[in-house]
């Protein structure tokens, strides 16, 4: 009863603020952006490009439909972990703990609520970017003379691993908030490894052997393993060596961050004075 | 509202690393009345009130509400009611939004919302977003938070803090009107004359210890004795003979602990005529002062 009045509190919280929206916005528009420009390079231009002499890189069929759709988390992925990482800064930035913790004073109970909160968030970001993954993808796919994939189950699992990606970012984001309460410093770590450092990370980690096996366990990496497919991997695979987990075994590793951000969060900074 | 609830300090202590904010404190709040916690700024009231709600951790000593602590009470914001002087509010949400959301997690009916926005003067600016507030309109949006759950106990961090004339005559008669409905109402301030209107028993700390709790009455007892005469030396050697403690002003002597009439007579004996003999009440203000003054101590 304490909890559900706790998840219910979390996400009146979200809601009566404009950040999710605005967030949820920028997502789609920039998901079915990429969507469409691979979509477009991949499929259409590409053909004929590879027609008329040029060089493009040469993805089955089969393989493109995942590739373009997968862009819903394997570029989207940094909005759901930026807007949960958002949902605890904004607690010690605004000091809403005082009233949070005066009106539930288990803290270890707010903390669970707004995991699962953030958990639901994520997953309803990752419905929004397939919609406009796939329906971008799938519009110029078709367009271009190419199988959609939708008729197959494969596809659709590969859909709803996308959403649960999504919403593992998420609830990492909310343990990343937890660790690091200062709002500007969560939201330039956040970008700087997610938009910079990782990618570079793969990259250097797939030239050697030894390193690919550590590189894998990149939280990137991670979920593009969860997802089964991603334009990096994709793109990875035709220039060197890479090494991915199972699916099962990239959201063992996601579900991994989140738990232990929260858990070292909760016991840091979480339970710490509220001045 | 719940029964009438006592507010219990025991041995309350707080270090913020070397720094001694709060030391030792034990005091009780009763129901009933409204009892003003004093201090100047920096004595250690808001860690006090902080530790008291579950907010910061006491190094040592307990604080309890009719002897339950804060994070144990079934009910908290329908048990204790809290404005403090911080201003917890998100600005991107409105004032109505910001109740909403802690009575859904205090689990306090929905219908207190509109009732509390009322009572504090802001039925007309619930909608608007918290930041464009102004530093009255947060405060009365703080204690409609204190009140939604109706509590029985209130505990409210500077309250007339930013609010106008017309403003602290409002919140006085609320506060009055709150003790004599039986609830236990606690205030802080850093000023006494800004409480003193509205309280009926003070608490006042100085450096994170207690130096006085009691009456207001009882705080009034400070008086000295102003003396002057033509000679004044002839004068002071006779006062300095008779042991009186004293200060020298530019308009006479001040003498602590004696009355105009031993000062009388200590003159007459030794044969000075007196130009001024005055008993001078020093104020609640200046007794709370003095109190609070450097030392700490009286």
């Amino acid at each position: 009863m304490r909890f559900i009045s706790a998840v219910h509190s979390e996400f009146a919280k979200i809601l009566t603020v404009r950040m999710w929206w605005v967030l949820l916005i920028v997502l789609v528009a920039y998901v079915a952006f990429t969507a469409g420009i691979l979509a477009a390079v991949f499929g259409g231009f590409g053909d004929k490009m590879v027609a008329s002499g040029g060089t493009v890189p040469k993805i089955p069929d089969a393989a493109l439909p995942p590739l373009i759709y997968s862009v819903a988390s394997s570029i989207g992925y940094v909005f759901p972990v930026l807007f949960g990482t958002l949902s605890t800064t904004t607690e010690f930035r605004h000091q809403t703990l005082t009233p949070t913790f005066l009106s539930q004073p288990h803290r270890g109970t707010v903390l669970s609520a707004k995991l699962v909160v953030l958990a639901v968030v994520g997953a309803i970001y990752g419905i929004a970017a397939l919609v406009a993954s796939v329906g971008f993808g799938a519009v110029l796919l078709s367009a271009t003379g190419h199988g959609t994939g939708l008729e197959s189950s494969e596809t659709w699992a590969l859909l709803a691993r996308v959403v649960m990606a999504m919403a593992l970012w998420a609830v990492i984001g909310v343990g990343l908030g937890a660790l690091i309460p200062s709002q500007a410093a969560a939201i330039v770590i956040v970008l700087a490894f997610t938009q910079f450092l990782e990618p570079i990370l793969r990259l250097v980690a797939s030239f050697w052997e030894w390193t690919a096996g550590v590189g894998k366990f990149l939280p990137g990496a991670a979920s593009d393993a969860l997802v089964g497919s991603s334009v990096f991997t994709s793109l990875g695979g035709m220039s060197g060596e890479t090494q991915t987990l199972d699916w099962w075994q990239g959201g063992v590793v996601l579900l991994s961050m989140a738990v232990i951000a929260a858990a070292i969060g909760y016991l840091t900074t979480w339970r710490k004075d509220v001045t | 509202m719940s029964t009438r609830t006592t507010i219990e300090c025991e041995g309350l202590s707080k270090n913020f690393g070397p720094v001694r904010a709060v030391h030792d404190l034990s005091f009780s709040v009763k129901p009933g009345l409204v009892t003003g916690f004093l201090g100047p700024n920096g004595a250690g009231k808001t860690t006090t009130l902080r530790m008291l709600l579950g907010l910061v951790r006491p190094t040592r000593g307990t604080a309890s509400f009719g002897g339950v602590a804060y994070k144990d009470l079934p009910h908290p914001l329908a048990t204790v009611g809290t404005a403090l002087e911080a201003s917890s509010f998100h600005p991107g949400r409105s004032a109505r939004d910001h109740l909403w959301v802690y009575a859904i997690a205090a689990r306090i009916d929905r219908t207190r919302i509109d009732i509390v926005l009322e009572q504090v003067g802001l039925t007309e600016s619930a909608e608007r977003k918290v930041g464009g507030y102004s530093l009255g309109m947060r405060q009365r949006l703080g204690l409609a938070f204190a009140l939604m759950g109706n509590p029985g106990v209130l505990v409210l961090d500077e309250p007339v803090n930013g609010l106008d004339p017309e403003g602290i005559k409002w919140i006085r008669s609320l506060l009055r009107e709150l003790a004599s409905e039986g609830r236990t109402v606690l205030i802080s301030s850093h000023l006494l004359s800004e409480v003193q209107q509205s309280v009926d028993q003070i608490i006042i700390i100085s450096h994170g210890e207690l130096v006085y709790d009691g009456g207001l009455s009882g705080l009034d007892v400070a008086q000295r004795t102003i003396v002057d005469a033509p000679n004044r030396l002839a004068l002071t050697a006779a006062l300095t003979a008779a042991g009186a403690n004293i200060a020298s002003l530019s308009s006479g002597l001040a003498i602590a602990g004696m009355t105009s009439v031993q000062v009388g007579e200590i003159a007459l004996k030794a044969g000075v005529a007196l130009s001024h003999l005055a008993t001078e009440h020093e104020g609640l203000e200046k007794a709370f002062l003095d109190l609070v003054g450097e030392g700490g101590k009286p």
